[in-house]
């Protein structure tokens, strides 16, 4: 068996080091090394983006990185998007706009929405869509996924 | 996952070294949206993953007057977040844009869409349109291969075990040019290709006539085809209708699909007629474009 | 019999949008789903799976497996007590084969699709697991496939069980083939009935078999001590359902068993099954560890409890005028490995929405080498509405009547007698018609070529059944609900929302909360739109308990008769003496003083078969090249008698048509001919992204149900039922054809174009 791999990295601001064996993912890393389970498993090949996390300031698929390539990262999870107790624009839409039913998607769907806010802080319609398309939920149907974020987007720049 | 080992060199000899010792058990690792959904899936089990991200001539992303060079570990989103390249390559954003939805395009590179060599990749065709060219070192020395000699059979490129793919080469277009890559599939985002097509033409001065044009396509045969008879069957025609029509034909001609759960024979001909037909549409649109 | 009026009274609390409580569990993701769930002992298990559609196991040899260093437990079928075939009674929703649970679980002589589990590891990490796994060898027998249903009920099929019992349903099945059972439905005379139409189509219809798709897969985490107790960790539809299938396969007393729910990551009816907990139990008892499983999403695919693939013949007749006269229907749906399939409730949903005098209904439960068919958000009835909608709309345009029109002259209405046999509960079907009439999608200009509209129709029944739930008071004012249905929309909102209500205050001081098996007594599953409704109902039972004996309490204080003490909107006051009066926090304040806490616990068993009714509209722009359907237009309408949360039900509406959307165009499982599931990956099990759907617009309508004290009506499933119809009616609206087969692919979409060009021409 290969030896375990010392990996230092830094998560939501924090410096972070662990072991891990090349074969275990990002997400591997993230759920069962460090115990960070807001990040989810939905299909483990990069279908679903549940598993979103953004890494040097890019959304990917955490399922198809090895924790091994975390390496000297910067890497943002959904533990990390509340600051200090405060509710982060898009998690309180989501909450007030119904965003969310089951919530397994929703970690997933907050931090690429967040990536896409930091990169276009006012998206439209379609805008928004074609950025989440990588994300899929099977309970809401998106329209009200997609007007959370809109409403997130407008708070974010009355701000 | 089945259990291996891991490096990340910095220098492209010890890549090299690695390649040549370990005799077709290691890959190269560059995004990792295939290769990592692959071995979860056993269909690849190398002893040794060779991270060349770190290494530089593949991290490459260079435009002149020349061409534009990238590098093999280069993602989709470097390119079309660079403007001037978007400006100058539009249809290499047309594919780099589709690939799998942000998070993949976050991490897969066009060198490693190349290297899995699937029939449906969605860069193959438009490289081909590019008519770019695979710059290819091992220890023995170096190699060009045009794109369209890359892939040889559904997953297989004609790269030796020790080979590594470097950089892709696309030389400037022509004044008057343009390029258009399209892709069937059955949802709007997420899909592998039903039928891809690229397009790329050159115009006249006055823009009414083909100086040349080149038209590839994707996932109707056991790799991506350049179908050279189409381009060459436009040479110094007209733009209208008839030439595309003509072009579109023997596109389909040349095709030769299979069923699968991703399409039918007959869908699939028929696609090809449409997306090569629309995608040279799209191109003269560019060229035209481009005169103004 | 008369509509159901409109309740008088005005909602406190119904009607308003609180945030939910766990909502901010789920947005920081601090939630706990069953895969976050750990034990500081816990070792993780895996499946080996059969290879194979159709196959004798020969032999398995484990021994490398349970060489391999990390390993720490093996079990394969013979590990597991002998099941005989029993039926076990669950009620109204019918009878399963305790047998064929046990055998799904885990195979022993055959193996009956590709996926079948057949042996289990469990080791120190889920690589090494999976490594062991790989090492198993078993020798196989290989059987013929049988794939589909038409293939299954041809007379030289081959015979998949030798004995099986018929899926027990509310009606009766009999055997009918060697892989079908069948049902009748019918009254009148169908030979008379179509002797008096003016106009009579048949058509066929197939469908694929599709997967509810849940993002969560499954998860489970199973102790079973040296005591003889097991303990389950996992996201469940139903705590007492899995309790007892884990009792009854293991062969262990049901109060031994504790399942305690965790968070669900989506379920739609996929997840009141068990599929995991014998293995997972086994491993443990061996390793003397916890064990957790968690499916791969390919496992999810091929091996837990997708809905049927179909066929569908129908034969419709009407007069002139538009009355339908007769109906004559043979639905065959896939069973899946073993009988007992979502036939009965595709068949009775298939026309009671319209009153036909004369109708036959054959519904045959059709055994094939597929995983179990389990419900999947009203059980078959998409798959039925896209025959008998597609034909509505072609009568109707036949007889060149506005396609609601034709609806009304034929439309189910509170007390007309249902297929079924029994009449249907007060519902304003009319006003449905009328509201969607007068909507503006309904005449708003189509402004592109190929671009179509179209429209369906459905009406089901939300189940009620038995729910239990305790209500604690507490002295600083503050209520406790427990309830024993899992949450998997909102419900614990909803039902904190109609204790509030029912109790006279603010929801800010009720917690709603699911217990474990140990905790409250006995719920059905969450399951057939009955969660909201029935559990909601026996926390108003229990609500009017409780203020009976706050009211009690208050007599006490006031020294007073308790017949003198009335409660209205949370607050005591004294018939006979109006500056009497005490707030219900004031009450909870002397509740040590007056007896002790307030505490009750109740069930209540609900009426079901409640009518809900639905209709979507929909446009669509159709590529005649490419046979690519987009979506540009979708309302959805619908009576869901009380809205407790509008943007619950407004979300429930959104979402189940968009599932509804997503097996319409392009999801299905692709077979190869030898049986295996090519498509076990969201890659190519399409289910639709943010790009493929607009916004969807929804009208909520209520009419009241008079079996629930505040008129609510299930509502969680009924949106999923019209897409395929309506979409299908919006094609061939754009480009005149009629799609026979869901789903609709732009293959198809564009070979069905070619066949209408070579036909005109």
């Amino acid at each position: 068996m290969s030896k375990r791999t010392h990996v230092t990295t830094t998560i939501n601001n924090k410096s972070v080091d662990f072991l891990c064996e090349p074969r275990q993912s990002l997400l591997e890393v993230l759920r069962d090394v460090l115990f960070l389970t807001g990040t989810k498993d939905g299909c483990n090949d990069g279908n679903c983006g549940a598993c979103s996390v953004i890494m040097d300031g890019v959304l990917v698929d955490s399922c198809c990185i090895l924790g091994v390539e975390a390496e000297d990262s910067e890497i943002e999870t959904i533990e990390g998007l509340a600051q200090n107790g405060e509710l982060h624009p898009l998690q309180k839409a989501f909450l007030e706009q119904t965003g969310m039913q089951c919530g397994i998607c929703t970690p997933g769907f907050l931090m690429a929405a967040k990536a896409l806010l930091d990169k276009n802080p006012q998206p439209d319609e379609q805008q928004i869509r074609h950025w989440l398309a990588g994300n899929l939920c099977r309970c809401t149907g998106y329209d009200k996924l997609i007007r959370s974020v809109m409403i997130a987007s407008e708070s974010m720049a009355e701000a | 996952m089945h259990d291996f080992e891991y490096c990340a060199p910095d220098k492209l000899q010890e890549a090299l070294g690695l390649m040549a010792t370990h005799k077709g058990s290691a890959q190269l690792l560059a995004g990792g949206t295939d290769l990592i959904v692959f071995m979860r899936a056993r269909s690849k089990r190398p002893d040794l993953l060779i991270d060349v991200k770190k290494i530089p001539e593949l991290s490459e992303l260079q435009l002149d007057k020349a061409g534009l060079t990238i590098g093999a570990s280069v993602s989709c989103r470097a390119i079309y977040e660079n403007d001037q390249i978007a400006g100058k390559y539009s249809a290499l954003v047309d594919s780099t844009t589709l690939i799998g939805g942000i998070q993949i395009q976050g991490r897969a590179s066009i060198g490693g869409n190349l290297c899995t060599a699937a029939p449906s990749a969605d860069t193959i065709p438009t490289l081909i349109a590019y008519s770019a060219v695979a710059n290819v070192v091992s220890d023995k020395g170096e190699r060009q291969i045009p794109v369209e000699e890359f892939c040889v059979a559904p997953g297989q490129t004609i790269l030796n075990d020790d080979e590594i793919l470097v950089n892709l080469f696309i030389p400037a277009p022509a004044p008057r040019s343009g390029a258009m890559f399209l892709r069937f599939i059955p949802r709007n985002e997420m899909d592998i290709a039903v039928v891809n097509a690229a397009a790329f033409v050159e115009l006249d001065e006055a823009g009414q006539n083909f100086i040349s044009a080149r038209i590839a396509i994707g996932a109707v045969a056991p790799t991506p085809l350049f179908v050279e008879e189409a381009g060459a069957a436009m040479i110094d025609k007209p733009v209208n209708e008839e030439s595309l029509l003509n072009a579109a034909r023997i596109a389909r001609d040349a095709a030769s699909p299979i069923n699968d759960m991703r399409g039918t024979v007959e869908h699939r001909k028929q696609l090809v007629e449409v997306l090569t037909r629309r995608a040279l549409y799209g191109a003269i649109e560019r060229a035209r474009g481009a005169l103004e | 019999m008369n509509n159901p009026e409109p309740l008088a009274k005005e909602f406190r609390v119904l009607g308003t949008r609180p945030i939910r409580p766990d909502g901010l569990d789920k947005v920081t993701g601090r939630a706990l789903f069953s895969d976050d769930f750990y034990l500081p002992d816990m070792i993780h298990g895996r499946i080996l799976r059969s290879p194979h559609a159709h196959a004798k196991i020969k032999s398995i040899d484990t021994s490398a497996a349970a060489a391999l260093p990390g390993v720490r437990a093996v079990v394969t079928g013979a590990d597991f007590p002998p099941i005989e075939s029993k039926m076990m009674s669950q009620g109204v929703a019918g009878m399963i084969n305790i047998g064929d649970v046990a055998d799904n679980c885990i195979a022993r002589d055959k193996v009956l699709y590709d996926g079948h589990a057949v042996a289990g590891v469990a080791a120190d990490n889920p690589h090494v697991a999976e490594e062991a796994v790989n090492l198993i060898k078993v020798e196989y027998e290989l059987l013929p496939p049988v794939m589909d249903v038409r293939t299954a009920m041809a007379a030289d099929a081959p015979v998949i069980h030798e004995d099986f019992y018929p899926g027990a349903f509310i009606l009766p099945t009999e055997k009918y083939l060697p892989n079908a059972t069948r049902m009748q439905m019918g009254s009148g005379d169908l030979e008379k009935g179509f002797a008096e139409a003016d106009i009579i189509v048949e058509r066929e219809f197939t469908s694929e078999t599709i997967h509810q798709g849940y993002i969560e897969s499954h998860i489970t985490t199973v102790k079973w001590d040296e005591n003889n107790h097991i303990t389950v960790w996992t996201a469940t539809q139903g705590i007492f359902n899995l309790r007892d299938l884990t009792a009854g396969v293991l062969l262990v007393p049901m109060a031994n068993v504790k399942v305690v729910p965790l968070e669900v990551g989506g379920a739609f009816g996929g997840k009141e099954r068990m599929y995991l907990e014998p293995i997972a139990a086994m491993l443990s008892k061996k390793s003397h560890h916890a064990v957790k499983i968690a499916l791969r999403r390919d496992e999810v695919l091929r091996a837990t409890g997708p809905s049927s693939g179909t066929y569908v013949k129908v034969k419709f007749g009407a007069k002139k005028d538009g009355t339908l006269v007769a109906a004559d229907l043979h639905l065959a749906y896939e069973a899946g490995a073993y009988a007992g399939g979502p036939i009965f409730l595709g068949a009775i949903s298939s026309t009671s929405r319209y009153n036909i005098p004369n109708i036959q209904i054959n519904g045959f439960d059709v055994i094939v080498n597929k995983p179990t068919m389990r419900p999947y958000r009203a059980p078959g009835a998409p798959q039925a509405l896209f025959a008998v909608e597609q034909v509505i709309d072609e009568l109707a345009r036949e007889l060149e009547m506005d396609i609601i029109d034709f609806r009304m002259k034929n439309l189910t209405k509170t007390g007309d007698l249902l297929v079924a046999g029994f009449p249907c509960a007060p519902i304003d079907t009319v006003n449905m018609m009328e509201t969607v009439k007068a909507h503006p999608h309904y005449t708003a200009p189509l402004t592109g070529e190929n671009q179509g509209r179209g429209l369906a129709y459905t009406m089901w029944f939300n189940l009620g059944e038995a729910s239990s739930a305790q209500i604690s008071i507490n002295p600083d004012g503050s209520v406790q609900v427990t309830t024993s249905c899992p949450d998997m929309s909102g419900t614990r909102m909803t039902f904190a929302m109609q204790a509030a209500e029912a109790l006279g205050i603010d929801v800010e001081h009720v917690t709603a909360s699911v217990g474990d098996t140990e905790a409250v007594g006995f719920s059905l599953p969450t399951v057939g739109s009955r969660t909201t409704y029935a559990t909601g109902a026996v926390i108003y039972d229990i609500a009017q308990e409780v203020l009976g004996e706050m009211s009690a309490r208050v007599a006490l204080l006031w020294e007073t008769d308790s017949e003198l003490v009335i409660v209205d909107k949370g607050v005591f006051s004294n018939k006979e003496d109006a500056n009497l009066t005490m707030s219900f926090h004031e009450v909870c304040e002397k509740l040590h003083e007056t007896g002790g806490p307030i505490t009750v616990h109740n069930s209540k068993s609900s009426q079901s078969f409640i009518p809900g009714t639905c209709v979507h509209l929909t446009d669509v722009e159709v590529d005649p090249e490419t046979g690519k359907v987009d979506i540009l237009r979708y309302t959805v309408f619908q009576d869901v008698g009380k809205a407790v949360h509008p943007d619950y039900v407004e979300g429930q509406m959104q979402g189940a048509a968009v599932q509804g959307i997503g097996m319409a165009l392009n999801e299905g499982y692709f077979y190869d001919a030898e049986g295996h599931l090519k498509n076990a990956s969201l890659l190519d099990y399409r289910m639709p992204t943010t790009l493929d759907i607009p916004m969807i617009e929804t009208v909520i309508l209520e009419s009241p149900n008079p079996a629930h004290p505040y008129g609510v009506r299930g509502c969680g499933e009924h949106s999923i039922i019209p897409p395929p119809a309506a979409i299908a009616n919006a094609i061939h609206d754009a480009v005149g054809v009629r799609m026979n087969s869901m789903p609709m692919a732009p293959h198809k979409v564009c070979a069905a174009i070619k066949q209408k060009q070579a036909a005109d021409a």
